[in-house]
């Protein structure tokens, strides 16, 4: 049970508060509520462009890293396709030097030309280390495109090419900045070594004098269900074939999400999971297997995923694994396999609540969902789920038509 | 009216007023040893009803005919039991909500066990089975080969992977830490081989338990009970001394990668390690260099001329030797001049004081990274392992926040010439060059 205190500025600005006297720090936690699916489609890869321009100094303070770094901090952000999230650690004592950093950026940028030159490069330098000179390191910049045909989930969060990037401008920059980052947009989160009354005394000193701007509504194009079975080979530069079997399957807020996670785990979490002992132990048709799903906040993507072993062809590969998820299809779960996902999903969350970092996003993440409340009952949805349900869901998931199927083949 | 007006009108050019880090307080372990010579330390805290319990030994002596023992004896410990196969003891860990992992590190292997308090009794039994009853199934050892075998594959097709095997065989010959064993390696591993290694290096006499969490009194009686009876060591004690490492000649290598986007860089050299009394004070000297976000290779490499993503200088320490190295990945163009802003950024810590305030913001970054890793009390014995098995106590780190609180400029301005030498500097650049 996390618990925490909740109020709002008369800008909009949301802010948590979670104490947690065992430990000498303070966490200060930014969710802005735009990512990657809120770009223009001829300027992709924008958010996360922008988030290293957060650092390039603010309209007051030059330097955004020096001054924390001074008092003992350290910071960090992250883009995904629908949020951009900034978070600081450093000694409670210095609570204070967080808010004034964070409130100056979310008032104005310094919009430094040199800076966009410099991260450009830099978010370039990124593009390459880990989308292009990766093995399989493109999966996600061919496997969006064949699940998304409409929604702007189609990109990554890196940008759909090089180029979208190299021709950022300062004025896009200036543009993103007034439509997104505006205390009404974002989602604060204090916690660790602090006390309500001071982060409301903080919050209201730094962040209360920033004009709530404009508000952006969200009209996003939806995907439309899949009714045809898509299928791309790429004969690439990699060691070894490979298998990419993606789904459309529920957003993050829908009711069917618990059963379609659980679904994921029975298939691949530990090494007791079906996919693992059945196609890597006793079959022994791939080196390595997984399941895994895109929570997204729209509709998601469940991926199936596996190297066959040497001598094993793509169709045997892919039959084996569509012949795993049939049979979830037919049969029910037995009523100690669903209650053993549930139990490594109930202590999971548990063992997440040893990381205050881990805390403060999840209740920004939650509060974006909602209510961050919704964090202390989660569990509650994922306990829920019955084997019919999962059988439900495999049934609606794994469609050959419902599919986007990427294979890689060795040169 | 007034008064609202004037509250509003806050400085935001100024910085609000901070207090530098006055003393790090860490939690230290009670200490058990059973009777069959296993030391258990144990660290209380916490609110969660859950602990992690590490099983940790030392490796064995290296043999460079035998290279993958030690790896693939821990990799393996949860394939098989005399009286479990490997799904089962998957199927009783995950059923509990458990985690059980093993790691193979160059010092020592682990045994990793996160558990709910209250299902230690379903949870450690089969710990217990794994440690003393283990038998490496030959078909899962076929698995393992052929599964580890394709991985490698994977990995060598990365260039910092291929840049970090290239550099530790430079640095570290035919030892534990300069291991490389290629694809055909694996086929040498046999059934015996690894069962001999087993009965060994895992025994009670070579094995530190270290127990973390919120931790009842029962819950430590029923891990000393399991590990006390019916585990005792072998009459020959695990041989854990290693051969002395030896330098390679050649300080220069170059692998070439013609298409490849960007070049791995990784340079450096043998360094000191923890037990040296100057350790702490290099480290200082490290963070400046490539240690932290703002430092002179990510201001100089990243922020200034955007040659990379990313750039970073570390001290490992082993027991037989250390290294200093950097590293990074630079867009394959200007590798030239990336490695030649890298030996210009060594060059200036050797010839020019570091000023004052860059001094002062990077003591105060290592003593808030110090209490910021102390998030909890896993971290406390994280803590206490890297005092344990590099033979060192707590007043270690009273010294370590003391010299990083203290050392001047000048003497960082000696150790640096006393410690970065450049004919001892091993460069590798896998890309192009």
């Amino acid at each position: 049970m996390v618990k925490f205190n909740r109020f709002t500025l008369d800008n909009g600005l949301r802010v948590i508060v979670h104490e947690d006297n065992t430990t000498p720090m303070a966490v200060v936690n930014i969710l802005y509520d735009v990512g990657s699916r809120d770009e223009n489609p001829e300027q992709t890869g924008f958010a996360h462009l922008f988030e290293h321009l957060m650092f390039g100094g603010s309209v007051n303070i030059p330097n955004y890293d020096g001054p924390l770094q001074k008092v003992g901090g350290e910071n960090n952000a992250f883009t995904s396709n629908d949020i951009t999230n900034y978070y600081i650690t450093l000694p409670s004592a210095n609570l204070e030097t967080a808010f004034w950093l964070e409130s100056d950026r979310m008032l104005n940028l310094a919009f430094s030309e040199e800076s966009l030159e410099v991260q450009r490069k830099v978010v370039i330098e990124e593009f390459k280390q880990r989308y292009l000179n990766q093995p399989y390191g493109d999966v996600w910049l061919r496997l969006r495109p064949m699940v998304y045909k409409k929604h702007p989930y189609l990109w990554d969060t890196i940008g759909k090419n090089i180029e979208h990037i190299a021709d950022a401008k300062i004025e896009d920059v200036k543009a993103f900045f007034k439509k997104h980052y505006n205390p009404q947009n974002a989602i604060m989160v204090v916690g660790g070594d602090v006390k309500p009354e001071q982060v409301k005394e903080l919050a209201q000193k730094w962040f209360g004098p920033i004009p709530a701007g404009e508000k952006y509504t969200r009209n996003l194009p939806q995907e439309p269900q899949q009714h045809e079975v898509r299928r791309e080979i790429v004969t690439a530069k990699v060691p070894v074939n490979d298998v990419y079997i993606a789904l459309q399957m529920p957003g993050r807020r829908e009711d069917e999400f618990y059963a379609v996670e659980l679904i994921s785990d029975i298939l691949s979490r530990g090494n007791s999971s079906r996919m693992y002992r059945n196609l890597v132990k006793d079959k022994q048709l791939f080196s390595e297997v997984h399941a895994y799903v895109f929570g997204s906040l729209d509709k998601g993507m469940f991926v199936l995923e596996g190297k066959p072993t040497e001598g094993v062809t793509i169709e045997q590969a892919e039959a084996a694994l569509w012949e795993e998820v049939e049979i979830l299809k037919t049969q029910e779960v037995p009523a100690d396999e669903l209650t053993k996902v549930q139990n490594k999903t109930e202590s999971t969350m548990i063992f997440s609540e040893m990381s205050l970092l881990d805390k403060a996003m999840n209740l920004a993440y939650y509060e974006l969902l909602g209510d961050a409340n919704l964090f202390n009952n989660e569990i509650e949805n994922f306990l829920a789920v019955t084997p019919a349900q999962i059988k439900e869901e495999a049934n609606k998931l794994f469609r050959k038509d419902n599919s986007s199927t990427l294979i890689y083949l060795a040169e | 009216m007034i008064q609202t007006e004037r509250n509003n009108m806050i400085d935001r050019k100024l910085a609000p007023e901070f207090r530098a880090i006055e003393n790090i307080n860490l939690l230290r372990p009670k200490k058990k040893t059973l009777a069959n010579g296993t030391e258990i330390f144990c660290f209380n805290s916490g609110d969660q009803e859950l602990v992690r319990i590490e099983w940790i030994f030392n490796n064995l002596r290296f043999d460079p005919a035998k290279p993958l023992l030690n790896m693939a004896v821990n990799t393996m410990l949860t394939d098989g039991t005399g009286s479990l196969t490997a799904a089962e003891i998957a199927d009783k860990i995950d059923f509990y909500g458990a985690f059980l992992s093993v790691d193979y590190g160059f010092e020592q292997s682990l045994v990793t066990l996160y558990s709910l308090t209250r299902h230690l009794d379903k949870t450690l039994p089969v710990v217990k089975d794994i440690l003393t009853d283990s038998i490496f199934p030959q078909k899962e050892l076929e698995t393992f080969i052929r599964n580890q075998q394709q991985k490698l594959q994977v990995s060598l097709q990365k260039n910092d992977v291929v840049a970090r095997r290239t550099f530790n065989k430079a640095l570290y010959g035919d030892t534990i830490y300069g291991l490389t064993a290629d694809v055909e390696t694996y086929n040498t591993l046999q059934h015996d081989d690894l069962l001999a290694h087993y009965k060994q290096m895992y025994q009670p006499s070579n094995c530190t338990i270290i127990i973390a969490g919120k931790i009842e009194q029962n819950a430590l009686d029923l891990l000393a009970g399991t590990f006390e009876n019916g585990w005792e060591s072998q009459s020959a004690a695990a041989d854990i001394t290693q051969p002395k490492v030896n330098h390679a000649a050649e300080h220069f290598y170059f692998v070439e990668k013609p298409e490849a986007l960007q070049s791995a860089i990784r340079m450096g050299l043998p360094f000191i390690n923890r037990e040296h009394p100057d350790f702490p004070a290099v480290q200082v000297l490290n963070t400046v260099l490539g240690g932290y976000f703002g430092s002179r290779l990510m201001n100089n490499i990243r922020e200034d001329k955007g040659y990379t993503y990313g750039i970073g200088s570390g001290i490992t320490s082993y027991k037989q030797g250390g290294a200093l190295f950097i590293a990074t990945e630079v867009r394959a163009d200007v590798c030239k001049a990336a490695t030649i802003e890298i030996e210009k950024e060594i060059s200036l810590l050797k010839i020019e004081l570091i000023p004052d305030d860059e001094l002062e913001l990077v003591r105060n970054y290592m003593l808030g990274s110090l209490l910021g890793s102390l998030e909890n009390v896993f971290s406390h014995a994280d803590k206490f392992k890297n005092l344990y098995f590099s033979g060192l106590d707590y007043a270690y780190y009273d010294r370590y926040t003391q010299i990083v609180k203290t050392v001047t400029g000048d003497e960082l301005l000696k150790l640096a010439n006393r410690y970065l030498n450049f004919e001892e500097f091993y460069k590798v650049i896998v890309g192009k060059y």
